[in-house]
């Protein structure tokens, strides 16, 4: 990474953002301006006041969470009288462990697996594969990172910063066919493909975007279709659930389902809702004959404890990384996480637990601009959020977190003593005669005015001010003020 | 068990100190239910143009499936055995089963299973576990044909999800299988696991 070297001191993220190659950063500007657009107009065409239904849908979960003991025993029994198996899951290891536990049991060999983030975050494909289980993705966009061995770049579209000739060049590697970058082809290619897996697989597993802890009814969104087939072609169905997913009641499901839908690919409804409430109906012959529901906590309860609860709001609609203009430049691989674009540069440092430091630079990527908080379905505060965090990486002197932002020490040593603040201003004038070239004496400097011009200096004229003007009669400053100060 | 009391240990801790817990808002969930852009004469007119807006095919009718079916020149499919002497009467010249055979799923070229219901305000299709069946019929082929009883188009999504019964698997479809994971491109391109044609025909 040359830029690294260049500016030793600069934020992983601007590094992440400056090595993109152009035509990854073309195609996630584009295609996050597109999904951006594309809301506003679906929740302005459809509602007089869409802005009060994410207030709405924001105090529903935020009642879930600061109610969530009940809400989680409620579903745990719901779960339980619809005929599924509930498994608690404190970390990620002990996630992976239930699941293969089950698969070993059930003597199963291969799964079909639907787009889950909780996955990503157990990194469960690599734990079964290396217990020498077959486990294969079937979102298209999360089985091209899987052949490519690549990380998903975002949480709705997983492959958003490629572009179709690189995934035409994957499926050429893997014998899918000759090259052809024809996005109709490359579907219809993975369709056949897949659907072979589907059939040998014994076990689908998926995530759940809800769970009504009223009826115990899981609640998943796709629009390809394949969380459907991997559960009308296996006998056993595994729903990885972060604890966080509960609403309370069924009658709640509407708003979150009509939000989350438009919020993240602009559509009324995904195309296909489903509602799961339990194995197979006994007169139906496709489907699973089993259900377990593993609950994950995985560092939740931290996050609950703390001055972050509000982000364990999000029911992962993606629109907030869409409108973020950092994500925009940086692509999602910037935030080295699990959850990239805004909410990630919340939730992946507080999900680090102790390895906090490792990301806590990630709430210093935001300009604050407030973007995320006014497209989030649930109205999360997300910069409010980001300066907690900010504060936290101050207080437990991250110098990750510190990179990049001059040192505060010359300030505060002039600015606590009355005669050197002085000579600094009237020092302050030579930046008009001096060339700036001559100033980028220490790399924070340098990286900052590589992209930016100083203006005139036009300081130091407070004192003269202060001096000239009317002396105060008891204390109250006169109206009659010969000029105003410059600083 | 450890895990789970663990678990809600921490939980429980950790909302200890909430000094206010927000309350369950009162609203009525009306307020998620979509404006329409003009007055529908009916729910089966709303149903129908919306469903033709997310590229669905409504059709009113058994003569209008049997139109439907021969235009598109069909030969094999599965049906549910409910429909077959009505899709035979409407289209004589059709070959159809009603068996599904899990291993060759790609023999099939549609296959017709009933709705439960549908919701008019999305075009949404709602298929059960106990009225759809078997399930692949309904979405392995690349045309999926849906029965519906008019009586049973609802008018919105929450009045459908009072409707969800004990169905251990209620699916409301909303369109053709789709799928943005291709440079972003919603509309265009169909039929990713499931099918590429989404019919339903209401009799």
């Amino acid at each position: 990474m040359k830029s690294t070297k260049a500016y030793p001191t600069r934020q992983p993220v601007d590094r992440y953002a400056s090595d993109l190659s152009p035509s990854v950063q073309e195609s996630v500007y584009n295609a996050s301006k597109l999904k951006t657009e594309a809301r506003v107009d679906a929740l302005q065409r459809d509602f007089a006041d869409p802005d009060a239904n994410r207030r709405l849908a924001g105090a529903i979960k935020q009642h879930t969470l600061d109610h969530l003991d009940t809400y989680l025993e409620q579903a745990e029994s719901s779960l339980r009288e619809n005929g599924a198996a509930v498994h608690w899951a404190s970390d990620a290891e002990s996630a992976n462990q239930i699941i293969l536990g089950i698969m070993q049991r059930n003597d199963c060999r291969r799964m079909v697996k639907s787009k889950s983030m909780v996955s990503e975050e157990t990194e469960l494909v690599p734990f079964l594969e290396k217990n020498g289980m077959e486990a294969v993705e079937t979102d298209l966009g999360e089985y091209i990172v899987q052949i490519d061995h690549d990380h998903p770049s975002h949480i709705v579209t997983p492959i958003i910063h490629k572009n179709r000739q690189e995934i035409a060049r994957s499926f050429e590697r893997e014998g899918l066919g000759a090259y052809d970058d024809d996005p109709t082809v490359i579907t219809r290619r993975a369709r056949d493909y897949l659907r072979s897996k589907y059939l040998e697989a014994d076990v689908g597993l998926t995530g759940a975007n809800f769970v009504s802890a009223e009826s115990g009814r899981i609640v998943l969104v796709t629009n390809e279709g394949n969380a459907r087939f991997s559960m009308a072609a296996p006998r056993i169905h595994i729903a990885l659930v972060g604890i966080e997913k509960l609403v309370p009641k069924d009658r709640d499901l509407s708003l979150f389902l009509s939000l989350l839908a438009r919020s993240a690919t602009a559509q009324c409804l995904t195309v296909y809702t489903q509602f799961i409430g339990g194995p197979r109906h006994r007169t139906q012959r496709d489907g699973p004959e089993k259900m377990h529901v593993v609950f994950l906590d995985n560092r939740r309860t931290e996050v609950l404890s703390g001055d972050c609860r509000k982000i364990l709001r999000c029911i992962r609609c993606g629109a907030c990384m869409n409108v973020c203009p950092v994500y925009r430049q940086a692509s999602g691989h910037a935030y080295r996480g699990v959850y990239p674009g805004p909410v990630g540069a919340v939730l992946s440092p507080l999900l680090k637990g102790k390895e906090f430091p490792e990301l806590a630079d990630l709430p210093k990527a935001s300009s604050l601009c407030g973007a995320c908080n006014e497209v989030c379905p649930v109205d999360i505060p997300i910069p409010e959020l980001l300066l907690r965090l900010r504060n936290r990486a101050k207080h437990e002197h991250v110098s990750l977190a510190a990179r990049g932002t001059p040192s505060m020490g010359i300030w505060a040593r002039a600015a606590s003593s009355p005669g050197a603040w002085k000579t600094a201003l009237s020092a302050g004038r030579l930046l008009n005669v001096v060339p700036h070239g001559f100033l980028n004496l220490s790399s924070p400097a340098r990286a900052w005015q590589s992209s930016r011009k100083l203006p005139p200096f036009r300081g130091g004229a407070f004192r003269k001010w202060m001096r000239e003007r009317n002396p105060p009669k008891n204390g109250v400053p006169s109206p009659d003020r010969k000029s105003e100060p410059d600083s | 068990m450890k895990d789970r009391d663990t678990i809600l240990k921490r939980v429980r801790d950790g909302l200890a100190e909430t000094p206010e817990r927000t309350p369950y808002p009162e609203y009525d969930p009306a307020c998620a239910v979509m404006r329409q852009p003009h007055e529908f004469s009916s729910l089966w007119e709303l149903f129908a143009w919306r469903m033709k807006s997310v590229n669905g095919v409504p059709l009113h009718g058994w003569n209008a499936l049997g139109d439907f079916l021969r235009e598109r020149a069909l030969k094999f499919g599965y049906c549910d055995p409910e429909y077959t002497e009505a899709i035979a009467a409407v289209c004589g010249s059709l070959d159809i089963t009603e068996r599904f055979d899990r291993n060759d799923l790609d023999r099939y070229e549609f296959g017709i299973t009933a709705a439960a219901g549908a919701i008019a305000e999305t075009g949404t299709i709602v298929l059960t576990d106990a009225a759809t069946r078997p399930r692949l019929a309904a979405l392995a082929p690349w045309i999926h044909i849906a029965i519906l009883q008019e009586d049973d188009i609802w008018p919105d999504s929450p009045t459908a999800l009072k409707r969800l019964g004990d169905d251990p698997s209620v699916i409301w479809v909303t369109g053709p299988s789709k799928t943005a994971d291709v440079e972003g491109i919603l509309k265009k391109i169909e039929g990713v696991h499931g099918p590429g044609v989404q019919v339903c025909c209401v009799v």
